[in-house]
């Protein structure tokens, strides 16, 4: 499928590429790819970007710990994971690429674009690092390209540092033919703050890039797009919660920054005021919960935002919210534990402990968005299940939703959203503030301001007057009242669709951001023939209904998750001392089946093909359940 | 107990008023006799039925203590909430429904140890709250455990053989925060002064902060017997913009006359410990006020989704 271009180069068309620039921590790689992942998004390409974050702000320049940048998956189809390896890398220099090599980021004939100008370096040092790192990448068969990126940069600039991601930038748009006009109108936007200057320089600078490539690298890729029919929008699974409970009606957000939840604040704080609302830097978690329990107390639905270490913090809050039926919407951007674990990465290891942390019978109800369209989406669903059974809701995303870019069909504002359904009509006959219905566990919800509604809440046990009462019914009653609502909650919902065939040898069953990734190894596998089937769970607590029912059509089942397990046969790992995955650990509970788990905690989100490694290896060995 | 009368100075109730100091009280307060938790408590009625608050439009919050359960004893909304957080479900209140009187009842344990943290932000941020530490030198609820204030020697069951340090000073910490803008200190024995002083803070726009010394008839009876029995070991802060009622004259002798907006000489007094004091240490009522500087407009349903369109406008591809 090779053609020639004008310009000589050859053009391999492709079904999709993943790209990464790759840099020390601020050279900017993400304006270069947002840019770049922008464009493809609006030429059409599905898309999806992930962020690659040092741990530390400023660590030391050109070495294998200041890798920052970005990776870019496009295609013509929908893109809902990064991928496996990268075809393609654009290097600032080589200690980065050196990183990315011993994670086995870049395929087999990878290209990689780097920059010439350190094999020749004055320093010996670096010439000898330099060196040193090609030998050690000398085993893989990539596809080394110098490229004078620096020298070239500095003939439209100034200052390389901040130009050189606008030259690779024009690289990608010759190899990619994306559409200069385009990328022209995105830079015009992100500097539209700066002089008209900026702006210019910066198209230079990619103009330049292009003129580069299509002088020196005789190659392109074709990437054929599918225009939409239906209007898209492209964003980051953060800025998606973010404008999810802004469209949710939510008024009220208290937080502690912590990564990698901190960027929801920084989009809300932005224009939260615009529509009503405010966020409230506490002093710490608990605060923050505290706070926003208050605001909730006051009428509102408020939001919390964090990540494991301050969801830790604050589990009494929660306890007490669960206690006095206060409606609250928690969003834990999951990121690698125990303590202060990977600080930037993705986990799914809060499962349990948003489930479960709290000291007491604490239901709640807990939802896992399985993409950045649903981060959007279940913030509007957890304001209205927080507010219509008076519950906590938790909704646990993870680092790799937050940063990563995916376009979704622009939502459609419902006003019915934003109702704020606060009845302040007087109580009269005698006031219930926990009036349950019997069957159903709701009571109305009576807030401060309500004539002849007087009466504490209080986190002790307490009757239906919210009496603080310590006698053996009472106590009863309310725990089985706070739990009665989950199962009518639980009656709401639908199985959750299986995809693939509703029987076979073996169920994938994932949860949350992993969707994507299963997917993908799930359809590699079935155009084997293999009778592999999936199915993402959204609902934590209560557990979508239906599942033992799906289970029982499958010879094997297993969890794939990104979270710790052990592996039998490892010293002192036995059938019995085995722990599970968190969600092999939750659904074995719930359904006394024998399912079992694959799970990996590299710090980074599951690539289909390990998945699809793991569901061979599953289907080939192992009992069945 | 008390050795001198110190006579209540009942304010008479104006009878065209619609709503008696009872009207405020729910039901009766569960403290051991002698608690001083029931002197707050009448201070407080006092100051509802003098102000003639709506009982549905304000709220008492309170953490977790003996003195926390004071909420379910008012005719008012409650929240009992855990231990040492009062203040940030009250701040969360006060920014959502600025229009709410709000109340914080809170321990010296629940306060200044648990939640030191979130007192000194609150002291900081500074929202409409007034705030009362039932400081009784003691953890009550727990029985019997030395708590920050707790003077250095005191045996409890955690320092039988005497507490260790010397004890921390609420008024200090909290006159040593920026933006504090109420810090006044009376005792529950001397209930002319509390309601006075009470009535100041609920009056005072801003983070009203009032140090209550309570009696503990069964773990701290003695800690504030000598000042109980012999008057003269109280000193009055007084001034013109302080706290004063009649008859307290009487009862005082020593008088200092401080100005509450000095704010060295608020702490130099705090620090002092020749004599306890009672009065206005420090107000100063043009600081910024957190709900104040917070508030935002609300907006319309319609507005917000014009605007959220327009948002997603820079979203879209
Ligand atoms: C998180 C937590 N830790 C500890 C306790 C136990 N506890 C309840 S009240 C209290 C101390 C009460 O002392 P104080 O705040 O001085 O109030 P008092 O009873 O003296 O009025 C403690 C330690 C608790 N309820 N919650
Ligand atoms: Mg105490």
């Amino acid at each position: 499928m090779n053609r020639t271009a004008n310009s000589g180069a050859t053009i391999t068309a492709v079904p999709e590429h993943t790209v990464e620039i790759i840099t020390n921590s601020g050279e900017g790689a993400q304006k270069c790819a947002q840019i770049f992942g922008q464009t493809c998004a609006k030429m059409g390409n599905g898309v999806w970007t992930v962020e690659i974050i040092p741990a530390e702000i400023e660590p030391p320049a050109h070495t294998v710990t200041s890798t920052s940048g970005n990776i870019i998956r496009f295609g013509t189809n929908k893109i809902t994971n990064w991928g496996d390896q990268s075809k393609l890398a654009i290097a600032f220099n080589e200690q980065v690429c050196l990183s990315r090599h011993r994670l086995d980021s870049f395929e087999d004939g990878c290209i990689i674009l780097h920059e010439s100008m350190w094999e020749t370096h004055e320093d010996e040092n670096i010439r000898a690092a330099y060196a040193e790192a090609m030998q050690e990448m000398s085993g893989k068969n990539y596809r080394f390209i110098p490229v004078p990126i620096e020298e070239e940069t500095l003939k439209i600039v100034d200052n390389a540092q901040h130009g050189k991601n606008m030259f690779a930038l024009g690289l990608l748009t010759e190899i990619y033919q994306r559409d200069l006009a385009l990328i022209e109108k995105q830079i015009a936007h992100i500097f539209k703050h700066k002089s008209a200057k900026v702006t210019e320089v910066n198209i230079e600078l990619v103009k330049h890039g292009i003129a580069w490539a299509r002088e020196n690298l005789g190659f392109q890729f074709d990437i054929a797009s599918v225009p939409a029919e239906e209007s898209r929008v492209v964003m980051n699974g953060n800025q998606a919660a973010a404008l999810g409970a802004i469209a949710a009606g939510m008024e009220f957000c208290a937080m502690y920054p912590i990564t990698p939840a901190t960027s929801v604040s920084h989009e809300l704080a932005a224009i939260f005021e615009n529509y009503g609302g405010m966020v409230h830097q506490a002093e710490d978690e608990i605060a923050a919960a505290g706070v926003a329990l208050g605001a909730s107390y006051g009428g509102k639905v408020a939001l919390t935002v964090t990540s494991g270490p301050g969801l830790a913090l604050k589990t009494e809050f929660l306890a007490l919210a669960i206690m006095t039926e206060i409606p609250l919407v928690v969003l834990d951007v999951q990121r690698g534990g125990p303590s202060t674990g990977l600080p930037t990465k993705v986990e799914q290891s809060d499962l349990l402990a948003a489930l479960y942390a709290q000291p007491g019978d604490a239901p709640k109800v807990v939802i896992a968005p399985r993409s950045i369209e649903e981060c959007f989406h279940s913030m509007v669903t957890a304001r209205r299940i927080a507010e219509t059974f008076r519950c906590v809701v938790l909704v646990l995303t993870d680092a790799n939703l937050a940063s990563g870019v995916q376009q979704f069909t622009r939502p459609e504002f419902d006003a019915r959203w934003q109702q704020n359904p606060i009845d302040f009509s007087p109580l009269t006959d005698g006031l219930r503030p926990y009036d349950w219905d019997t069957e159903t566990g709701l009571s109305r919800r009576v807030i401060p301001g309500t004539p002849g509604g007087q009466h504490t809440v209080t986190g002790l046990a307490h009757d239906e007057e919210s009496r603080v009462s310590y006698d053996p019914e009472s106590n009863e009653r309310g725990c089985k009242m706070r739990s009665r609502k989950l199962a009518v909650f639980q009656s709401t919902l639908m199985p959750p669709p299986v995809y693939g065939d509703e029987e076979g040898d073996l169920l994938v069953v994932g949860w949350g951001s992993t969707q994507g990734a299963i997917e993908e190894a799930v359809d590699r596998a079935r155009n084997e023939g293999k009778k592999v089937s999936t199915c993402q769970l959204t609902f934590l607590s209560p557990l979508e209904p239906g599942l033992k029912e799906i289970f029982s059509h499958f010879k094997k089942v297993m969890t794939v998750e990104i979270n710790y397990s052990d592996t039998v046969g490892d010293p002192y790992i036995t059938e019995e001392t085995r722990r599970y995955g968190q969600l092999a650990w939750l659904l074995r509970a719930h359904t006394l089946v024998n399912i079992d788990c694959w799970t990996s905690c590299p710090g980074q989100p599951l690539r289909p093909n390990d998945i699809y490694n793991s569901l061979v290896a599953k289907l080939e060995t192992g009992a069945s359940k | 107990m008390s050795n001198i009368a110190i006579s209540l100075l009942d304010i008479e109730d104006d009878a065209s008023q619609c709503l008696v100091a009872e009207d405020y009280q729910t039901r009766v307060g569960k403290w051991c006799a002698g608690c001083g938790d029931f002197g707050a408590l009448n201070a407080i009625k006092r100051l509802l039925a003098k102000e003639q608050l709506q009982p549905e439009k304000m709220a008492f919050v309170s953490g977790i203590g003996c003195s926390s359960r004071f909420p379910h004893y008012v005719n008012a909304y409650g929240f009992h909430g855990i231990h040492g957080r009062a203040l940030t479900i009250a701040t969360g209140l006060k920014l959502t429904r600025p229009e709410l009187d709000v109340f914080v009842v809170m321990g010296d344990g629940d306060c200044t140890s648990i939640g030191a943290g979130h007192w000194i932000h609150a002291t900081r941020y500074n929202p409409n709250l007034t705030v009362l530490l039932l400081d009784n030198n003691i953890y009550g609820l727990t029985k019997n455990q030395t708590s920050p204030t707790t003077p250095q020697g005191y045996a409890s069951n955690t320092t039988p053989r005497g507490s260790f340090l010397p004890a921390l000073n609420p008024l200090q910490a909290t006159l040593g925060v920026s933006n504090a803008s109420f810090v006044a200190q009376t005792a529950d024995w001397v209930p002319a002064h509390l309601y006075a002083t009470l009535q100041a803070a609920y009056e005072h726009p801003g983070f009203s902060f009032v140090r209550i010394l309570q009696r503990c008839p069964k773990f701290t009876s003695d800690v504030f017997a000598e000042q109980i029995k012999d008057p003269d070991l109280t000193e009055l802060l007084v001034h013109e913009n302080g706290v004063d009622a009649p008859g307290l004259d009487k009862l005082f002798k020593a008088r200092r006359e401080h100005d509450p907006k000095d704010i060295d000489a608020a702490r130099a007094l705090a620090q002092r410990t020749d004599k306890l004091r009672l009065g206005m240490f420090f107000r100063n009522d043009s600081f910024p006020v957190y709900d104040e500087i917070r508030a935002v407009p609300p907006v319309t349903v319609e507005d917000k989704i014009a605007r959220l369109n327009k948002e997603f406008d820079r979203y879209a591809v």
